[in-house]
């Protein structure tokens, strides 16, 4: 179990994750060895599965971001697996996201620019297996995105 | 924008699996010396590949239960109070991310609670408060999972 040291801990790695540890341990007010214990206990628990390196794709020519929201034919038992298993041969699309409402599967896509993302859509998510509706949101700008846990 | 060779994309790869590896162990995993590695972790985060990093939880060992994407739809009338509404939304600890879109919604919230009547309570007190609030749409999410993206 987690107790409110451990969530101290987390709650300011969450805030700053490149911090190099003797500051953490600092800003959590624990020791330099209370919080190498501590961290390797969570990662062990499973709690802390590590820390990932958010791209910026603009930073690598890719500047259109789309969430496409897709409802599936639900008449095929097989919908949803086909679907994704489809969905992740596609290079450009970074995020699946299963859902229970409205909306079934919701694909993040990225692309060059609009010329390529027609083609993109068009040649690779049209022709995706069993769409029943499909509809586009164009990413404008992400206002937060750190992704936090409110701990 | 920046031009990656072969050993670039691996690094990026790399690194967005683990932005704590140090240049010694990636140069090992490609064959780079470690100071020939650190040069090109430093030529590619100046150019600004890396937006940040984020640590990776496990939500529902830490009791965050549901977590539900809302698709928000301001108000004719509230579209003067966009900045009161876009403060105050950044401001709500149970949402994680806001994306500003164009579309059926104007933006697009990732929130997370211990349980649906937490949601209820945050979607109440918290979200349907906002300035400027038209039309919601709540989708519970069931599952997830990020790709590696177009670094081939």
């Amino acid at each position: 179990m987690l107790d409110d040291t451990d969530r101290r801990i987390l709650r300011h790695y969450q805030a700053d994750p490149e911090v190099p540890l003797s500051e953490l341990a600092e800003r959590a007010g624990v020791t330099g060895s209370t919080l190498t214990r501590r961290l390797e206990r969570l990662r062990e628990a499973g709690v802390l599965r590590g820390v990932r390196g958010v791209i910026h794709w603009p930073a690598l020519g890719y500047e259109v971001e789309v969430s496409l929201r897709v409802t599936l034919d639900k008449t095929q038992p097989r919908a949803f697996d086909e679907f994704i298993a489809a969905a992740r041969e596609v290079p450009e699309v970074l995020e699946i996201q299963t859902f229970l409402g409205q909306v079934d599967v919701r694909l993040s896509v990225i692309a060059r620019d609009m010329p390529h993302y027609q083609r993109i859509y068009r040649e690779r998510l049209l022709t995706l297996p069993h769409i029943a509706d499909i509809e586009g949101l164009m990413h404008v700008a992400r206002l937060k995105a750190e992704e936090t846990l409110p701990l | 924008m920046i031009d990656l060779d072969e050993t670039d994309r691996a690094l990026v790869r790399a690194l967005a699996e683990d932005a704590t590896a140090s240049a010694g162990a990636l140069g090992r995993a490609l064959g780079l010396s470690q100071p020939a590695c650190w040069r090109r972790i430093k030529r590619l985060r100046e150019a600004g590949v890396f937006r940040g990093a984020q640590v990776e939880l496990d939500v529902q060992a830490l009791g965050f239960g549901v977590t539900v994407f809302l698709g928000v739809k301001l108000a004719a009338k509230g579209r003067a109070g966009v900045e009161d509404f876009e403060r105050a939304v950044q401001a709500i600890p149970e949402v994680q991310t806001v994306e500003h879109v164009l579309g059926a919604y104007d933006y697009r919230l990732r929130v997370v609670a211990r349980d649906i009547s937490d949601f209820e309570r945050v979607l109440r007190r918290r979200v349907m408060t906002l300035p400027g609030v038209g039309n919601l749409d709540a989708n519970v999410l069931l599952s997830e999972e990020r790709r590696p993206g177009p670094l081939g």
